[in-house]
């Protein structure tokens, strides 16, 4: 029964939302590259922590936009909302964001490959 | 008979001006307005109120309140009758019918209660221990049992009742209306607060509605109670819910609070719910939930006539009824001192206070002393006696530690005993916030600790007893939570409270008895599961050392009731067995509901046809005028099968199938999902989500497209059309639409920003009739003059605008059954005139409507799937032998990698294939397994199952479809599909019945 705080249209019940697992999962610009292991952890592999956790969630019945969330998941508390795209700017925010196993995968390489040129 | 024997003259708040009727058990018993169930009850001397769990002891009313764990009563009849209703709870109103619970064949004389002699052979555990061989009897075994310890009896048929839920938004919400919560409420409402204040009972008060002892302000307890009521009462943004559970503590101060609105009237009014589900927000929570008094765990404790000590204070002083003529106290503490001086100025006899203590030194002491009552200090009751009521007890000196009684017994009479062995705070909701609670010695209870969310604890829940605390605590949490959202706090300055002093407590967890425990009588600790301290003991020796594991060996804790006079007394004497203390020993999560709930009020009024919203679409009055069934698609009810009159299913589908390739069929097709996506980047988009190639697609065409998610397996499939270089029109399945457009908008969102699309949801904005058949074009060309419908300017899978039957229309060239078929879209609002229009003009064609059943079987026939029939989400396009849908050249599309991966390549997947049966006329039900070798029982190995079957009247013959392992390696061979009763055998085909050349498109 969260209260969430949706960018666009305020404080609404968790009713409203639809959650959309773990955030930050790049999509790998060339999967064909990858091997097999390596795409299953792209398409598979979601973190389940206990603490700051970074997610997706959706204003489903309300204005339909995605956003990202840092939520505590042994208390439910949520830490910070931030835009799609972006990437977390709290402490916690930045501490979970580098402490997952992803950063570094292949799979996330593969999607970041394409960025420089 | 006259009656209420026990009402004491000139005593209690009840309105002697207004006797009320009531029956128990079929006998007629009067009370009065004010009376709870159990009040009346003991007015009229009925103690004897049920029958316990397991052991069928006689039992009577313990508590006066919710905590109650044995008068528990099966209250109404027909419908309404309800279950395990606490007599405490039951407010009397004329004509109540209440009846006990677990007797047979009456409440004196209950066949069940020989499990009390067989007690050595039901220890705890014992139907782990005894029943669990063989397996096979365990359905036997759990009859026999749940005959055996049952509580009431559930009604059968539809709650004729109606619940009503309420949303809302406070700022400070007050669990509990006794001092500390009335003080909270004063304290914030008088900032300016909006304050919701809730009580489980039909007054403010709590605990001073039983107490005459106590002052405040200069003016007895309740008078000042009666006035801050007023003064709340006066204020616009205060709510007093009465009878008002606070049931639930949620995250983020999300709370439900459960109103009891009609429950204590004879006749409600038709206007109010029975109850009312209020759902809260609160930006503060204050909990001032007081705290239950715990019986003293001594032989023999459960006989009618013993209660706590508060609940005999509660009976005399607020209800003015005597629990008997000699009512002795048994107590570790002052709380009976209490009770003892309120009988004895109510004139109800005393028999005495039994203390376990060996020395008592207070202003109590000395008043009891001073009204002549005889104190055993440093002794203890080792046994009672009385089949249906308490009539003696054994009283023993205490050796000094506590663990032994010695001496001589001396019998006391008594017809009624008062129990207390001290408070335990009700901090149930603190912990269902996921606070952290923390063990006091000072009470022997949990208290709150440390806070999890934006709640503040007051008074007894709190840990603070005494009436002075209690008021100062909620006053300062009020203004807390008042401060806390902005208001100016109040100042109120302390208020004079005289009260008794209450001094120390000397925990005995277990009485002594004259025998070592378990061999003269039973100590219970859990009075509704009939769990005693030996249990306790043989649980622990048996090993259990998890407070979890504890609870379900024994059941302690686990009734109705979920252990709120015993869960202390069950830890505390796990703790001495183990050799740890209390909080080693550790506590059970308290989960809601705080007292057991109506399951209509959760449903409130989403029952019967506000369940879940049902869509029609425009033509649906036709349709029911015409006689169509229909069936549930999602949430849309679509016609089904129109039967003539005598026919039956099958013979009117047969009819309709027939039709649609012999002549004209119609079909309202309004429920496909519709998306309008437009934006320069939407045949990007549309190339991305799809698996085949949709850059080339020339306006005015409409191509067939497969979605799949991102692990390959097939999600949705349609027509989509290019209605200009950036607009298209796309069509989903009909339950699978709103899945559909969200995850369009994932992707937009979330993966391609950079994309610039934008997609509606058209669905409920056009009307579809879908004609078939080799005459629709003749048909069509009656009413459509605007659109050359010929093969060559209007193509297969190509769109026209133009209008039909005078409506502005989009026209489909595209086909469902194979046949030659025209789809209609028109603006909802003409989408029942233009069905007509088709109806009157398709009758010299022999036009036939068609439901959804014909629509299946006609698309069978042709082989083509029903995305959510042929797949369940592990389905591959290549298991559908779809291959050809799938782009070779896109670099990219959603599930293309995933494609290759060796899990989805490997050979002997699941295909689809056809099914013929070897007896043209058997129809294979859809979901039956199909085995390769079969065997006289089960297991077998399953190497697929049926997902469409029909009788084919176009084939003449029955034809399936069905996902087998390597099914096209098997083309025909004959497979086996066992059934209960009958087995069936098929041969395996390609999954195309019907038109093979696919000649028929075009008319």
């Amino acid at each position: 029964m969260l209260l969430i705080d949706c960018p666009w249209c305020g404080p609404r019940d968790d009713a409203e939302f639809h959650y959309g697992g773990e955030a930050h999962i790049l999509r790998p610009r060339d999967a064909a590259a990858l091997s097999d292991e390596e795409f299953a952890e792209y398409l598979f592999m979601q973190q389940n922590p206990k603490g700051p956790h970074l997610e997706r969630w959706s204003h489903a019945h309300g204005c339909r936009r995605w956003f990202n969330m840092l939520r505590n998941t042994a208390t439910n508390e949520i830490l910070e909302i931030y835009p799609m795209g972006e990437k977390p700017r709290s402490e916690a925010g930045k501490a979970a964001y580098e402490a997952n196993w992803r950063r570094g995968s292949a799979a996330e390489a593969n999607a970041l490959s394409g960025e420089s040129s | 008979m006259s009656g209420q024997g026990f009402r004491v003259k000139g005593a209690g708040d009840v309105d002697r001006a207004a006797p009320l009727k009531f029956t128990f058990d079929g006998r007629k018993y009067e009370g009065y307005r004010g009376d709870t169930l159990a009040s009346a009850l003991l007015a009229n001397g009925v103690h004897l109120v049920g029958r316990s769990f397991k052991y069928h002891r006689p039992r009577g009313i313990m508590s006066a309140g919710s905590e109650e764990p044995n008068a528990l009563i099966q209250l109404g009849d027909g419908h309404r009758s309800e279950p395990n209703i606490r007599a405490t709870r039951i407010e009397l109103r004329d004509g109540l019918v209440a009846e006990s619970q677990n007797r047979w064949p009456s409440l004196k004389f209950d066949i069940g209660s020989v499990n009390n002699l067989l007690h050595r052979f039901l220890p705890s555990g014992f139907y782990y221990k005894t029943f669990m061989w063989p397996a096979s009897w365990w359905m036997k075994y759990e009859h026999w049992i749940r005959r055996a310890a049952g509580l009431g009896k559930a009604p059968t048929g539809r709650d004729p009742d109606r619940y009503e839920k309420r949303h809302g938004h406070v700022d400070v919400l007050i669990a509990g209306g006794g001092p500390a919560g009335l003080a909270a409420a004063l304290a914030a409402g008088r900032a300016g607060a909006r304050v919701l204040l809730a009580d489980e009972g039909s007054e403010f008060g709590g605990a001073l509605l039983a107490d005459r002892d106590q002052s405040i302000d200069g003016v007895p307890a309740l008078d000042w109670v009666r006035g801050v009521v007023a003064e709340l009462e006066a204020m616009p943004e205060v709510t007093l819910l009465r009878r008002a559970t606070v049931t639930g503590y949620y995250d983020h101060n999300y709370i439900t609070v459960l109103e009891r609105v009609t429950d204590h009237l004879g006749d409600a009014p038709d206007h109010a719910p029975r109850q009312r589900l209020w759902k809260l927000r609160a930006k503060r929570m204050v909990l001032a939930a007081g705290a239950i008094e715990r019986p003293l765990v001594f032989a023999d404790n459960d006989r009618p006539g013993i209660m706590l000590s508060s609940a005999a204070r509660a009976y005399v002083n607020r209800f003015g009824v005597a629990p008997g003529r000699r009512v002795l106290m048994f107590t570790n503490n002052d709380d009976a001192y209490r009770t003892a001086l309120a009988l004895k100025a109510q004139g109800v006899g005393v028999a005495g206070i039994v203390d376990v203590r060996a020395k008592v030194e207070s202003e109590l002491a000395q008043a009891v002393s001073d009204a002549g009552i005889t104190v055993h200090a440093g002794h203890a009751i080792v046994a009672t006696r009385g089949s249906l009521r308490v009539s003696s007890v054994d009283v023993m000196r205490l050796t000094a530690d506590g663990a032994t009684a010695t001496g001589m017994a001396r019998r006391i009479d008594c017809d009624a005993i008062a129990v207390s062995g001290g408070w335990t705070p009700s901090v149930h909701l603190f912990s269902q916030s996921a606070g952290k609670l923390r063990w006091s010695e000072e009470i022997a209870a949990f208290i709150p600790d440390i806070s999890v969310q934006n709640e503040l604890s007051a008074g007894a829940c709190n840990g603070a007893f005494s009436l002075a605390d209690c008021l100062e605590q909620g006053f300062t949490a009020g203004g807390a939570a008042a401060a806390a959202n902005g208001f100016e706090a109040p100042v109120i300055d302390a208020l004079a409270v005289e009260e008794p002093e209450i001094g120390d407590r000397l925990d005995l967890w277990v009485v002594p008895g004259r025998k070592p425990l378990g061999h003269a009588g039973k100590h219970f600790v859990d009075f509704q599961n009939d769990v005693t301290a030996a249990d306790v003991h043989l649980a622990a020796r048996e090993g259990y050392r998890s407070v979890e594991h504890l609870k379900r060996y024994t059941t302690t804790g686990m009734g109705t009731d979920q252990g709120k006079t015993s869960n202390i007394n069950a830890l505390a004497i796990m703790g001495e067995v183990l050799g740890a203390n209390v909080p080693g020993v550790g506590h059970t999560t308290f989960r809601p509901p705080y007292t057991p709930s109506t399951i209509g009020a959760y449903a409130g009024r989403n029952i019967g046809d506000l369940f879940d919203p049902v869509r029609s679409t425009a033509m649906d009055a036709w349709h029911r005028e015409a006689g169509a069934k229909f069936e549930h698609v999602g949430q849309w009810m679509r016609a089904w099968y129109y039967p003539k009159t005598g026919e039956t299913m099958r013979q009117a589908v047969d009819r309709e199938v027939l039709a649609a390739r012999a002549s004209v069929g119609i079909l309202d097709a309004t429920t496909l999902g519709k998306i309008d996506i437009q934006g320069p980047d939407a045949a990007e988009f549309l190339n991305r989500v799809y698996t085949n190639a949709w850059l080339k697609l020339a306006p005015g065409r409409a191509r067939y497209g497969l979605m799949l998610k991102e692990d390959g397996m097939v999600m949705d499939d349609g027509v989509t059309v290019r209605l200009a270089e950036d607009h298209f029109h796309m069509t989903t399945t009909t339950g699978g639409a709103g899945g559909v457009l969200d995850w369009l908008e994932e992707w937009l969102q979330t993966e391609w920003p950079d994309l610039k699309v934008f997609c509606s949801s058209v669905t409920e904005q056009w009307a579809v009739a879908s004609i078939c058949g080799p005459k629709c074009r003749e048909l069509l060309a009656e009413l459509c003059t605007d659109i050359d419908l010929s093969n060559e300017a209007f193509p297969f899978m190509s769109i026209q605008t133009g209008t039909v039957a005078g409506i502005p229309a989009r026209v489909f060239r595209i086909s469902f059954t194979g046949e030659l078929s025209f789809e209609i879209n028109v603006p909802r609002r003409h989408g029942l005139t233009l069905w007509k229009a088709l109806m009157a003009a398709g009758e010299k064609y022999d036009i036939c409507p068609y439901g959804t059943e014909a629509m299946h079987v006609l698309r069978a026939e042709k082989g083509f799937i029903i995305v959510g029939q042929e797949t369940d989400g592990t389905v591959t396009p290549g298991d559908l032998c779809m291959d050809w849908i799938v782009s070779k050249k896109k670099p990219d599309f959603i599930g293309k990698r995933a494609l290759l991966r060796p899990d989805i390549v490997k050979v002997d997947r699941k295909r689809l294939v056809g099914l013929l049966t070897e007896d043209p006329n058997e129809v294979i039900p859809e979901g039956a397994q199909i085995v390769e070798r079969l065997l006289p029982e089960p297991p077998m190995e399953m190497i697929g199952h049926v997902t469409s079957s029909y009788y084919s009247p176009n084939c003449g013959r029955s034809i399936a479809m069905a996902l087998v392992k390597g099914g096209l390696e098997r083309m025909g061979e004959t497979l086996t599909i066992p059934l209960s009763g009958k087995t069936i055998k098929a041969v395996v085909t390609e999954a195309r019945f019907f038109d093979l050349e696919g000649e028929r498109a075009d008319g």
